[in-house]
């Protein structure tokens, strides 16, 4: 086992390189036991959880800390076999993280032309609720063509 | 371009207001293409009105026409209404009112349609908006994008926030106007969790759509946009509270309102 440990330390340092992950972070916590596929832990899971009897036979699936990145949340999972590096997954890629970048949240702006003009926004044209011929002579669209026509 | 050589004219159709707004020095092919492009809107409104009983979108209504004696518009937009619907889960319909209404489409569609028969004669820097969905090519100056400003949901002399990009579709679908017009067609009732809704995108035909479609969607439309990266959203709440996607396009400065918690 300890030969399968530092088979698996050594290529996991490549992709921690590769990854740009804090190598600190990323060593796999006590080898453990082969994890029931699909159970793919979220981002505070250590991998440590399920205990196993494998550390002698050196197979085993392990999993890596999720570990932030500038680009988000990497996180791997390793199989063992016979004591050597068999396959890497990458369970949580940057990229997924990025998809749920927040909606941002904020209280209703009030543009006037004053405002509008210090903040040197010239607008062109205007986007609003569908208007009537009615609502368009009240609008800023209506100001904005006659403007422009004249 | 300078203002003052902009072309620009001012056309009352399908019940609202279209301005056309071309910032490519005029030519003549630019000035017959903007005459066709405005007997276009006026040809959309009469095969698409569903307020004249001989529109033949009223006459399909009433199956004194099938599809295949319509015009080929008529089959294209139904077919678009189809997929659109596919898309949103049934948020869009082409029946809203239980009767064949395909009007959520057809004006964004016109003006999409105007558009490109300015850009085909050569304006390739022009603004059209019908109605205040808008759709954008090229530049406003050299080197200055277009800027749109959407329309504050409680104020006619203000705006909420401004958008800037080449190539831009901008619509916006609300209760300002007409009150709580849109309804859900899932539910049969007024759509009332937001005030307004801006979609931003490339082809006002899609963008205005969905912009209906959305914003019957109320609370579920953060989650049903992030699966659409091309699209857009900024959306006042009934509560007055704004909310938007990532990468809206703001203009800056005024518009980024990282500030105004």
């Amino acid at each position: 086992m300890r030969r399968a440990l530092i088979t698996t330390g050594t290529t996991l340092a490549g992709i921690v390189l590769l990854l740009s992950l804090k190598p600190h972070e990323s060593t796999l916590h006590n080898a453990s036991a082969p994890l029931s596929t699909g159970d793919v832990p979220g981002p505070e899971t250590r991998a440590s959880q399920p205990a196993g009897p494998t550390a002698t036979s050196g197979n085993g699936t392990f999993i890596g800390d999720a570990v932030q990145t500038e680009f988000g949340t990497v996180q791997v999972r390793i199989t063992v076999r016979d004591g050597a590096l068999a396959k890497v997954d990458v369970l949580r890629y940057p990229d997924e993280d990025r998809k749920s970048v927040a909606i941002s949240r904020f209280a209703l702006p009030r543009l006037t032309e004053r405002t509008m003009a210090a903040g040197n926004a010239q607008i062109d044209t205007l986007s609003g609720a569908t208007y009537t011929s009615e609502g368009y002579r009240r609008s800023l669209q209506s100001a904005l063509d006659q403007a422009g026509v004249r | 371009m300078s203002a003052e050589s902009s072309l620009r004219l001012v056309e009352p159709a399908m019940g609202t207001v279209f301005s056309f707004d071309v910032r490519t020095p005029a030519t003549d092919e630019i000035h017959a293409a903007l005459t066709s492009a405005v007997a276009w809107l006026h040809h959309v409104d009469a095969l698409f009105s569903t307020y004249r009983p001989g529109s033949q979108i009223s006459r399909l209504g009433r199956g004194e026409l099938t599809v295949g004696e319509c015009a080929p518009e008529v089959r294209e937009v139904l077919d678009r209404c189809r997929e659109l619907s596919e898309e949103t889960g049934g948020r869009f319909s082409s029946t809203p009112a239980g009767r064949l209404d395909p009007s959520g489409l057809v004006k964004g569609w016109a003006v999409e349609r105007a558009s490109d028969l300015l850009y085909e004669a050569g304006a390739l820097d022009h603004c059209v908006n019908g109605g205040g969905d808008v759709q954008t090519r090229g530049e406003a100056a050299p080197g200055r994008p277009w800027r749109i400003g959407l329309a504050h949901p409680a104020d006619h002399e203000a705006v909420a926030a401004v958008v800037e990009g080449r190539d831009l579709a901008v619509a916006t679908s609300g209760t300002a106007e007409r009150g709580a017009h849109i309804t859900d067609p899932r539910t049969g009732r007024p759509a009332s969790a937001l005030l307004s809704l801006t979609l931003v995108g490339r082809r006002l035909a899609t963008v205005d759509a969905l912009a209906t479609a959305v914003f019957a969607m109320g609370e579920e439309a953060e989650d049903w946009l992030r699966s659409r990266p091309g699209l857009h959203a900024y959306a006042v709440t009934a509560d007055h509270r704004v909310w938007s996607t990532p990468g809206f396009p703001f203009a800056a400065p005024l518009g980024a309102p990282c500030h105004a918690v």
